[in-house]
C-alpha cells in the first residue's frame, strides 16, 4: 500500500473577523502571557462557525475546522463548496501561503499552482528577464527555466518582443507569457483553481484546457477546485465537499456531486409556495392557494435534472368558477432577466356551467432539455381577462443540474439558458469538377 | 519506489512552533531565486537613467560635502589627521550601507506583501537577496572611497596610511550584514501587525545617524560633552562606524578596543538570531494580518 504524497491532519484555521486596533494588543499580551506559563491559547477555544450570511457574534470565527483527508500519488481530487466555504483557505495553508492555526500537513512534493501567473513581475525587465525570475519564484531551478525557455517563448507567442521591457506589453501579451511559464512548472502536486480563471474568453478556454490536459493526460497528482461540476465530475475520481469550514463529505466524485446538489437545492430551492391562514396573497374574490414545481410525479425531488420533465402547479380559488381566470409562471434567470413566460389560456377548460365558489387546479409542463443547468425564478401571475389581479414575485426558485454524463463527453456548461435539441440533419454532397 | 523515500516527507507544515525552524536544505534548493531577485534590484533600480550606477555614488559624495561644510568648517569639529572630506564619505557610506539593508530588510513583509500572498518560497530569501544587492552598491562606493584615498595620501600629502587593521574591514561588513538583518528582521515582524513601528523608523534612523559617530569621532564627543560619553561608549552602531574607519585610517584619535568589537559581535549576534527566530514565527502567518 503506497502512502499517501500528501497528508493533512486535522487542520482548522482561525480568523480575526474586524480591524486590528488596541483590542488586539490586549488578546495579543493575553495571549503570549498565558504562553510562557505554558498554558494554551486562550482564544483558541472560542470562535464562531464559518457561516458567511450570520450575524457576527463573536471576534474570531473558524475558516477551517478539523480538515482531514490524504491524497494519494496520481490522485486527481476534486475540492467543491460554496462560496466562503473554505476551498481557497484551504488551499492557501496547502500551498503555504499562511500556516494553519492547528494540525499539520505533510507532503512528499511540492506543491504548485497553476493560476498564480505573473506573480513577481517587474515591469521594467525584458520578457526573458522575467521568465526567470517568475519560474524561480514558482520554484524551478535556473537549470529547469534554461532547459524549457524556448518552449516557453513559443507557447506565449511573444518571440518577437522577448528582450522587450515587460511595460511595453499589452496586458493580454503580459497574460500569455505570464501563463506560459505556470504551464511549464512540473511540480509534483498541482493545485488548479478554475474559480481563479479569469482573462479573455479564448485565454480562458486556453487555460482550463491546459489545466485538464495535465490532470487528465500526465498522470500528476492534482487537487482541483471548481464550481463547475461536469469538470469535477470528468477529471476527478474523489472529491470533498466543503461547508462551512468543514469536510461535510468526503468520497467518490458521483456521490459528491450529489451530495452537494442536494445539499445547495436545499437551501436554495424554494419549489413549494404555501401561505399560513389568512396570508394568502387575495384580490376581487380570487385567492391564491398554493403553487409548486418540481420533477413531473416526483415533486418534491431535488435537484431537478436537464433530462426531467419540469411539473408546474398552481392552485387557485374564486367565488365563481366561471370567471375567465388564468395563471402564468415568468421565469427568470439567475441575473434576473425574464426568459418567457408560460400561461394558462391554451389550457383545455372545462368550466361548470353554474356559478358556484370552488378551486380551479392548473397544470403545465416544461418539456425535458429545455431549462439549461442554472438557477431560476419564478414570478407568478393570476390573470382574469387581460388584466392581472395578483402579481407574486420570486415565488419559486429551482436549481437545474447536470445530467449524469460519461467520462469523455464534451466538458462544461454550454452557454446560455436554454438546452436545446433541435433535430438537424447532415448530407453528404459529392464534389465532380463538371457541376463546378 | 525505494523504502528509504517513502518514509521522508518534502516538508511538514505544522502549528506547532519550533524555536528555530530554518529548512536550510530548501534556501538552498531557492538559491538560483536569491540570485533572480539580486539581478532584478540592481538592473531595475538603474534602468531608463543616463547615468546608471552613477547614482550609488552621487549621493554618498553630496552628502560628504555637506556635512564637511557644516560640522567641519562651520562647526569646527576636527577629524585629526584624517582629511574631513575623506573622513565623513567613509561613515557615509558604511551608514548607508546599514541603514539601506535595515530599511529593506524591515518592511520585507509590507513590501512583498502581494507576492507572498500568491506564491510560497522561503521569505528570508528576501532580506538575503537584498543585503546582495546593497553590498555592490556598496562596493562601487567603496571604489571612489579608495579613488579618494590615494588621491589624498599620494598628492594631497595626508600623512595616512591602511595599516594591517585593514583585515578587520571585511568583519566590519559582516557585522552591518547581521545588525541590519537582525534589527530589520525584529522591526518587520512587529509592522506586519502594528504599523506604528515603521512610522518610527522612519526618522529614528535619522536621529540615529547624528547618535553614532557618523559626522565626527568618538573622541571629540567624549571631550566636548563627558557627561553624554556613554551614548557611544554604548551605542553598538557608533562602535561599529568608528571601528570601520580605524579599520581604513588607524590614527590615535579614532577609538579602537578589542573588547568594544568583542561585545559589539556577541550583542550582534545574540540580536541577528532573535531576530531570525521571530522572522521565522511570523512569515508563516503574516499574510492574515499585514
Amino acid at each position: 500500500m503506497a502512502k499517501p504524497i500528501l497528508l493533512v491532519e486535522n487542520i482548522s484555521k482561525q480568523y480575526r473577523l474586524g480591524y486590528v486596533g488596541t483590542r488586539t494588543l490586549a488578546h495579543d499580551a493575553n495571549r503570549w502571557w498565558h504562553r510562557i506559563r505554558g498554558k494554551d491559547d486562550p482564544y483558541l477555544t472560542i470562535g464562531s462557525a464559518n457561516d458567511r450570511s450570520a450575524k457576527a457574534t463573536e471576534e474570531y470565527v473558524w475558516a477551517l475546522k478539523n480538515i482531514s483527508f490524504e491524497v494519494q500519488e496520481g490522485e486527481v481530487l476534486g475540492i467543491i463548496g460554496k462560496n466562503g466555504a473554505g476551498k481557497s483557505t484551504l488551499l492557501k495553508i496547502l500551498s503555504r501561503v499562511t500556516g494553519p492555526t492547528i494540525g499539520s500537513i505533510k507532503s512528499r512534493g511540492r506543491i504548485a499552482s497553476l493560476l498564480e501567473v505573473g506573480t513577481g513581475f517587474n515591469p521594467e525587465l525584458t520578457g526573458r528577464e522575467n521568465i526567470y525570475l517568475n519560474g524561480t519564484i514558482l520554484g524551478m531551478t535556473k537549470k529547469e527555466v534554461d532547459a524549457k525557455i524556448d518552449e516557453i517563448i513559443e507557447f506565449s507567442g511573444c518571440e518577437m518582443y522577448i528582450d522587450t521591457p515587460t511595460k511595453r506589453y499589452s496586458s493580454g501579451m503580459t497574460v500569455r507569457l505570464a501563463f506560459a511559464v505556470a504551464a511549464h512548472l512540473e511540480p509534483e502536486i498541482l493545485v488548479i483553481d478554475e474559480v481563479l480563471a479569469v482573462g479573455d474568453a479564448e485565454f480562458q478556454k486556453k487555460a482550463i484546457g491546459k489545466m485538464q490536459d495535465i490532470s487528465k493526460g500526465q498522470g500528476r497528482t492534482v487537487l482541483f477546485v471548481s464550481h463547475n461540476m461536469a469538470s469535477v465530475q470528468t477529471l476527478c475520481t474523489r472529491a470533498i465537499v466543503l461547508k462551512n469550514g468543514e469536510i461535510s463529505f468526503n468520497g467518490p466524485v458521483e456521490d459528491a456531486i450529489t451530495y452537494y446538489l442536494k445539499d445547495e437545492n436545499d437551501s436554495f430551492g424554494e419549489n413549494v409556495l404555501e401561505f399560513e391562514k389568512g396570508n394568502h396573497p387575495t384580490k376581487e374574490n380570487i385567492t391564491l392557494i398554493r403553487a409548486s414545481i418540481g420533477k413531473r410525479g416526483h415533486k418534491l425531488t431535488k435537484p431537478i435534472k436537464i433530462d426531467d420533465e419540469i411539473e408546474m402547479f398552481c392552485e387557485v380559488e374564486t367565488n365563481d368558477i366561471t370567471r375567465n381566470i388564468h395563471v402564468g409562471f415568468q421565469f427568470l434567470d439567475a441575473s434576473g432577466n425574464i426568459l418567457f413566460m408560460s400561461q394558462t389560456r391554451n389550457a383545455n377548460r372545462q368550466d361548470l356551467d353554474f356559478r358556484k365558489p370552488g378551486r380551479l387546479i392548473f397544470k403545465g409542463v416544461i418539456p425535458e432539455k429545455l431549462l439549461n443547468e442554472g438557477e431560476f425564478t419564478i414570478n407568478i401571475y393570476v390573470v382574469e381577462n387581460t388584466t392581472a389581479l395578483i402579481e407574486y414575485m420570486d415565488a419559486l426558485k429551482i436549481l437545474v443540474a447536470p445530467m449524469s454524463k460519461k467520462i469523455g463527453e464534451r466538458l462544461g456548461k454550454s452557454k446560455g439558458v436554454f438546452k436545446t435539441d433541435f433535430p438537424w440533419t447532415v448530407e453528404a454532397k459529392s464534389l465532380n469538377k463538371e457541376s463546378n | 519506489m525505494n523504502p528509504q523515500r517513502e518514509d521522508a516527507w518534502l516538508y511538514e507544515i505544522s502549528s506547532k512552533r519550533k524555536l528555530i525552524d530554518l529548512n536550510f536544505k530548501e534556501i538552498w534548493r531557492y538559491r538560483d531565486l536569491l540570485l533572480m531577485f539580486v539581478k532584478r534590484d540592481i538592473a531595475a533600480s538603474y534602468k531608463q537613467t543616463v547615468l546608471g550606477p552613477l547614482w550609488f555614488l552621487i549621493q554618498p559624495l553630496f552628502s560628504s560635502v555637506i556635512y564637511t561644510l557644516v560640522f567641519n568648517n562651520i562647526a569646527n569639529i576636527s577629524t585629526g589627521i584624517i582629511p574631513s572630506f575623506l573622513f565623513n564619505l567613509s561613515g557615509v557610506i558604511i551608514w548607508g550601507y546599514f541603514n539601506l539593508t535595515l530599511g529593506t530588510t524591515s518592511s520585507t513583509f509590507k513590501a512583498n506583501a502581494g507576492i507572498f500572498g500568491k506564491v510560497y518560497f522561503p521569505r528570508i530569501i528576501v532580506p538575503m537577496s537584498k543585503v546582495v544587492s546593497n553590498l555592490v552598491r556598496f562596493g562601487i562606493q567603496c571604489l571612489i572611497l579608495t579613488a579618494f584615498y590615494i588621491y589624498y595620501a599620494v598628492y594631497a600629502g595626508a600623512e595616512i596610511a591602511p595599516n594591517y587593521f585593514i583585515l578587520l574591514f571585511p568583519f566590519y561588513i559582516l557585522l552591518v550584514w547581521i545588525y541590519g538583518l537582525g534589527l530589520g528582521m525584529i522591526i518587520s515582524t512587529v509592522t506586519t501587525k502594528y504599523r506604528d513601528i515603521s512610522i518610527l523608523v522612519g526618522f529614528g534612523m535619522q536621529l540615529l545617524m547624528y547618535l553614532s559617530a557618523v559626522p565626527y569621532p568618538m573622541g571629540e564627543l567624549k571631550s566636548k560633552v563627558p557627561e553624554y560619553g556613554w551614548l557611544v561608549d554604548y551605542n553598538p552602531l557608533a562602535q561599529i562606524v568608528e571601528g570601520f574607519r580605524y579599520s581604513l585610517f588607524a590614527t590615535e584619535n579614532l577609538h579602537f578596543s578589542w573588547m568594544g568589537l568583542g561585545w559589539v559581535t556577541l550583542l550582534g549576534m545574540s540580536l541577528f538570531f532573535i531576530g531570525l527566530i521571530l522572522f521565522n514565527r511570523t512569515e508563516k502567518n503574516f499574510i492574515d494580518t499585514v
